[in-house]
């Protein structure tokens, strides 16, 4: 075969004033295929690629799975859960449970606050991070490394071994004493329960209300902002100087170069940033537990609640379809507060549909290096 | 205005050059600011105090002045009393256990977490079908914090519906078999002559494999960004020297991505103490006495800093640094 291919010569089939179509002698097909698709390289290959996927759809199951158990139970009817013959498909469809939680919970109400807290609390956390992590990243000043040592250190103290002296620090507010010195020096008992016997203290109670949330914002120490410093700082410091001695040269302040450069060169970075704060604000348990407890407020109807607070409700007896004693109740409960946890995340799903791109994107980006 | 121009003048020449780093030196603390009006204001005082309660017995008293009653909280020193109680006080005897086994998980899964991450990073860095679909799936625990899923299932674990996210590890999976028999796996390890403690392991992980999934989410986003940083020209000059996948692993991607390993160990670390999940917390938490209580999370606290500590040193000797000119 290979003798007749060197010497054959090509035929011409068709040639025209700027084309030509020839025709070689080639290998035929069969040939041609059994070099292509039968050696060590392409089995291997092959093989490879089938146990990745395999792998990975098995792994992306494992993470799907609870998700779609809760989907197939939040749709069973109460009969549902007594057949046994009922695993994942309902037999009688049914959306009295996204009812309940719709009405009795106060699912708007909920969604409300939440979206209000969360997005006051990304923005803030957002923005305090980035002018935190630029200073830290583009100037050299005395106890820069200390700092971003304290930044680190926010980071790994968790805020559960400060639960109590948290809730004390928001329950009598007060910045170094100068509350209580303006308002005459009277000297303060600190107040355990709640609001109804108040004492008479000169600083402020925060609980029951946005502002611990929105001070520890401010401050960059909220929750897992020492990350989000982290990953910010590493940002920047991979801006080039030159960039901001440009814009000094053509007069330009500081702050008007941060904002009008740096602030749109690092939008993907932001964006993760953003994601972060906000889903896990949304998510959170830990603060709105601490900060909004239902013992802060004196009525009932003033108390603020939280999407990641709904299931406590279930409990509560708020859901009159629950009323009723059936062998299956217990699995009707929980298949609520499954219920509740779909509806609390279902925003969140469909923001990081739209988002996740900018996700890996900005962190790609970051150019993330432990140095 | 002419004064204005006056002190110009008068102002020296030198100070002038000097006070540029300066400037700069007090713009870059005016960026800084609100985390330190916070660390000063808020954040070391709570600390502060923190630390204070435990070596304090704090209760309340009521109070009666002008005809109305109030409640006043007391602080009285004890000393370490609190430590003792909650170290070798009957009343807490499970304290000590629950340290330990909580420590013992975290030691087990930090290599765990590790692995799995590093190793679904390095997958998902490749060119396949579907990679951006399966990005997707893989980083929704990152956003969708599985701790509210696991606390709706903690509140009263009945039913089997979402009975597989235990995320407190193996203990109820394995009380209803687990995702795989321990008995499989051992016979199919048995016969490749691997140590029980082996076997052990790999059985742990792969019935605690929907918590290892869960909690590594940020890690493998790391690693990802990691691998992303790594020049195309090193792999290139590899393959044409002939390397294989296999060497190219351990000789390139290994070393140059040992500083993120570091970063994601501490980062493990740290994570496993805000989880929902968290055996050591969920048990100092139950505890009634607050003091007690505060002294509790205060011990865990520090042993879980030596660990840190313990993990980056080791660590630290073994990581490479690619030298910057």
């Amino acid at each position: 075969m290979d003798s007749n291919n060197v010497g054959a010569q090509p035929t011409v089939m068709k040639e025209s004033k700027n084309k030509i179509k020839v025709d070689f002698e080639r290998t035929p097909l069969k040939e041609r295929l059994k070099a292509k698709f039968i050696n060590t390289y392409f089995i291997k290959n092959v093989v490879f690629k089938l146990f990745r996927v395999i792998f990975l759809l098995g792994i992306a199951y494992v993470i799907l799975y609870p998700f779609i158990t809760k989907i197939a139970g939040s749709f069973m009817s109460r009969e549902d859960f007594v057949d046994v013959t009922v695993m994942l498909i309902p037999k009688n469809f049914t959306l009295d449970t996204y009812k309940a939680v719709w009405t009795d919970l106060g699912y708007l109400e909920a969604f409300k606050n939440t979206l209000l807290l969360s997005l006051a609390c990304a923005v803030l956390q957002t923005f305090a991070c980035c002018l935190i992590a630029y200073g830290l990243a583009k100037y050299k000043f005395k106890g820069n490394k200390i700092l971003f040592l304290l930044v680190v250190l926010t980071m790994i103290i968790p805020h559960r071994t400060l639960e109590f002296s948290l809730e004390m620090a928001f329950k009598n507010f007060d910045i170094l004493g100068i509350i209580s010195f303006l308002s005459g020096g009277v000297i303060s008992g600190l107040n355990v329960f709640g609001s109804g016997e108040i004492a008479a203290t000169h600083s402020i109670n925060l609980l029951g209300t946005v502002w611990p949330m929105i001070i520890l914002s401010v401050t960059g120490l909220a929750f897992k902002n020492g990350l989000y410093i982290f990953m910010l700082r590493q940002f920047f410091r991979g801006i080039p100087d030159s960039l901001e001695e440009s814009a000094y040269i053509d007069g330009s302040g500081d702050f008007r170069t941060f904002l009008q450069i740096i602030i749109p060169m690092s939008v993907p970075m932001m964006i993760t940033v953003f994601l972060f704060s906000f889903c896990w604000q949304w998510t959170d348990l830990f603060y709105t537990n601490l900060f909004f407890d239902p013992a802060y407020y004196k009525n009932p109807e003033e108390e603020i609640n939280f999407l990641s607070k709904l299931y406590t409700g279930v409990s509560a007896g708020r859901i009159e379809a629950l009323d009723y004693e059936y062998e299956g109740r217990a699995l009707y409960e929980q298949a609520t507060r499954n219920t509740c946890f779909l509806m609390a995340i279902a925003p969140l799903v469909v923001l990081y549909v739209f988002l996740q791109r900018y996700l890996v994107e900005g962190i790609e980006r970051s150019g993330l290096t432990a140095e | 205005m002419t004064g204005e121009i006056e002190i110009k003048q008068k102002a020296p020449k030198k100070r002038k050059i000097a006070s540029l780093d300066k400037r700069k030196a007090r713009v870059g603390w005016l960026f800084v600011l609100p985390f330190i009006i916070g660390l000063v204001c808020i954040y070391l005082p709570i600390i502060k105090d923190s630390l204070w309660y435990t070596f304090n017995h704090i209760g309340t008293e009521i109070i009666e002045q002008d005809g109305e009653r109030y409640s006043q909280m007391t602080v009285e020193f004890v000393g370490l009393s609190n430590y003792q109680q909650a170290l070798f006080g009957g009343d807490y005897k499970d304290f000590v256990p629950t340290l330990l086994t909580g420590i013992g998980n975290l030691i087990f899964e930090i290599p765990a977490i590790l692995l799995f991450s590093l190793f679904m990073a390095v997958l998902l860095n490749q060119k396949m079908v579907g990679r951006a679909a399966f990005r997707a799936i893989f980083f929704l625990p990152v956003i969708v914090a599985t701790g509210l899923m696991v606390a709706t299932d903690n509140m009263e674990s009945v039913g089997e519906i979402g009975s597989i996210n235990d995320g407190s590890g193996g203990e109820a999976a394995e009380a209803q078999g687990g995702m795989v028999s321990t008995m499989d796996l051992q016979s199919l390890f048995g016969s490749m002559k691997v140590g029980q403690g082996l076997v052990k392991y790999v059985v742990d992980i792969i019935n605690r494999i929907y918590s290892i999934v869960n909690r590594s989410g940020v890690q493998m986003l790391i690693f990802l960004s990691g691998l992303q940083s790594i020049s195309p020209a090193i792999y290139e000059a590899c393959k044409i020297d002939g390397a294989s996948g296999w060497e190219t692993f351990w000789k390139i991607t290994f070393p140059m991505i040992s500083p993120m390993i570091l970063v994601n160990a501490v980062y493990t670390v740290i994570d496993a103490f805000t989880t929902e999940s968290n055996t050591v917390m969920n048990y100092i938490n139950s505890v009634g006495n607050e003091d007690v209580a505060g002294a509790m999370s205060w011990i865990y606290f520090l042993i879980v800093m030596l660990i840190i500590g313990a993990v980056a040193g080791i660590m630290s000797m073994f990581v490479f640094y690619q030298r910057k000119d």
